[in-house]
């Protein structure tokens, strides 16, 4: 494909994928751009005012590395959304740098903004699926309209579907779903591709809490095959159990940047799972 | 692949929006059919009117007294001092009155010997529009009348008056046929556009989805064009086919007795065919350009 020119590198995990691809240990250093570091994401002294004179952004410094997850929160109209439109180039910075993956942001050229968003995977609230569309043809949408052929639609959906729980659900259609499944399919949408960073837009805003944890233990597995995972989200709840990262804003200022040093990347899918649920043990991990 | 899936999009949307894709369709029909009925017109009245044109010449006539010193005065004055003049043909007063007697033998019967003709030049024009700027400079305004520049030329003398009629008239008909066309061409631009802007609209949620997932621009227009054409591309055939129907059952019984009509230099069927469908393509194009323009801001 033509992606080279923006590829975000990425790490995975050996054993994750039988894609045959190089397969780089967690933490690898980006081959690409001579950045100064390995951050995925970095924010400098940005600012974004909307027409209207609204601030979505104002100053906001921050950096995230390869292989991190972070929470994004903060009350409604904080700025949230406006870091995932400033990363996936929906709107630009009013002023600062954006850099993603080393690159400048300001830099890419419209023509080659699309091909640069097929490095970022992007899940929404409302999910965005295609109401007149199966499950399995969701997912190929996707590939399709970037140009994949049909041999690779074949083998790449039916495996992300599989990742994502959804394998006895490929021919229904968004509206014989639940709300968990649905966030479910926009996932497997937004990583068919295996981008190096996933961008969700309070993925559990419409969940009730039981199908969140599914929702945020699918998103853990996908941020531990070492893509960088960054989730806006309300839940103050679940940001506290998650023990990840947070970022919070406030009137589009960046007021608390907490690496919690609390959790260690080792565990397990299930271990999660397990603490996220509180003491209730013995839930069957859908995998 | 790719194209099956331009197609299979295109005419997704066609289903979806069948009203107004219709109404596109039957005015870009109505567009097509009246051009092709008028193209073939204009062709053959441009036809009639250059030849017209071709045959517009000036005749000088000289006085009867002329000597050849006079006559060659003329021509060199003709020839080389005239603006607009292509070529200059001289006819002696001798030669006239053996044509002229041949022609009508019994009116020069009665003449007997005496020649009344003078020697004559016809003059051809480079530029039959123009043909006025030779009679005004060979007879100038000069006080209250016009006195030639050589005292050996009696009169100059052009057929304009006659002429000029159908001149104008092949221009009306032209004028007013391609008014009407480009209103009527207008019209299939801004429907088309209109049906592409329903579509665009119906499918916003797909290319809300291509343009996150990282769909090109260009991937996420085709199908919208596709569309388009289809639209222009049926309205244009069924037109096609009315055309074709007309000449045979209309046009062609009608050739024999009408001389105009089959007249050499109406256009031959197959280009007509051509130049319409590409009309009806570049109308489609047109029509979904603007739309895609304003409201594909991708
Ligand atoms: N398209 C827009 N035009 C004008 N102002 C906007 C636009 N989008 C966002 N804003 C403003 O920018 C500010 C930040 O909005 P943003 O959507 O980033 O907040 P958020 O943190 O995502 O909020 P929420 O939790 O409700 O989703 C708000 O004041 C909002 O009104
Ligand atoms: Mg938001």
């Amino acid at each position: 494909m033509k992606t080279t020119q923006h590829k975000i590198p990425t790490a995975r995990p050996s054993g994750q994928r039988p894609s045959g691809a190089v397969v780089k240990p967690v933490g690898a250093r980006p081959v690409i751009g001579g950045a100064s570091s390995d951050r995925v994401i970095e924010f400098r002294g940005v600012t974004k005012l909307y027409d209207g004179g609204d601030i979505g952004l104002d100053h906001a410094t921050f950096g995230v590395e390869q292989g991190e997850f972070v929470f994004l929160v903060g009350h409604t109209g904080s700025g949230k959304s406006t870091i995932m439109r400033l990363l996936i180039k929906e709107v630009q910075a009013s002023s600062g740098v954006v850099n993603v993956a080393g690159h400048d942001l300001a830099e890419i050229k419209r023509k080659k903004v699309p091909y640069y968003r097929r490095n970022i995977g992007v899940v929404w609230q409302d999910f965005k699926l295609l109401p007149n569309r199966t499950v399995y043809n969701n997912v190929a949408y996707a590939l399709l309209v970037t140009g994949h052929s049909r041999k690779q639609i074949r083998e790449k959906v039916p495996d992300i579907l599989r990742l994502t729980g959804l394998s006895t659900k490929l021919h229904n259609y968004p509206d014989q779903l639940s709300g968990g499944e649905q966030q479910r399919v926009s996932i497997a949408r937004a990583f068919v591709n295996h981008p190096p960073l996933l961008l969700c837009d309070e993925p559990t805003g419409n969940l009730d809490p039981e199908t969140s944890i599914g929702i945020m233990q699918l998103l853990y597995r996908i941020n531990k095959t070492g893509t960088t995972v960054v989730v806006a989200t309300h839940d103050h709840a679940m940001v506290d159990k998650m023990r990840r990262r947070v970022i919070e804003l406030s009137a589009g200022r960046i007021i608390r940047d907490e690496a919690a040093g609390l959790y260690s990347r080792d565990e397990s899918t299930r271990e999660f799972a397990v603490r996220m649920r509180g003491a209730r043990l013995g839930q069957p991990e859908d995998s | 692949m790719r194209f099956t899936f331009f197609f299979r999009e295109a005419l997704r949307s066609l289903k979806r929006n069948a009203m107004p894709s219709f109404a596109a369709m039957v005015t870009v029909l109505v567009t097509i059919l009246v051009l092709g009925v008028f193209i073939p017109i204009v062709q053959a009245t441009t036809g009639a009117a250059d030849e017209i044109r071709g045959k517009l010449l000036i005749d000088v006539y000289l006085r009867t007294d002329a000597k050849p010193a006079d006559v060659a005065r003329v021509r060199t004055l003709l020839a080389d001092k005239t603006p607009n003049v292509k070529s200059v043909q001289f006819v002696s007063k001798e030669a006239a009155y053996a044509r002229e007697k041949a022609r009508f033998p019994d009116q020069y019967e009665l003449l007997g010997k005496t020649n009344p003709l003078p020697d004559t030049f016809r003059v051809t024009p480079i530029n039959p529009d123009k043909i006025s700027e030779i009679r005004n400079s060979l007879l100038p305004v000069a006080g209250g009348g016009t006195v030639a520049v050589d005292p050996a030329i009696e009169e100059v003398k052009n057929r304009r008056d006659q002429t000029a009629k159908i001149l104008e008239a092949t221009n009306f008909i032209k004028i007013t046929m391609a008014l009407l066309a480009s209103l009527l061409a207008l019209a299939s631009v801004l429907l088309i556009a209109n049906t592409i802007r329903l579509s665009l609209f119906a499918r916003r949620r797909e290319i809300e989805v291509m343009k996150l997932v990282g769909a090109t621009d260009s991937f996420i227009r085709w199908p919208f064009i596709i569309e388009a054409i289809i639209v222009g591309g049926l309205g244009a055939l069924m037109a096609i086919s009315l055309l074709a129907v007309g000449k045979v059952a209309i046009l062609d019984p009608f050739a024999e007795t009408f001389a105009l009509i089959a007249a050499p230099e109406t256009l031959n069927f197959g280009l007509l065919i051509a130049i319409l469908l590409a009309a009806a393509i570049g109308v489609s194009a047109a029509g979904s350009t603007l739309s895609l323009r304003r409201f594909l801001r991708v």
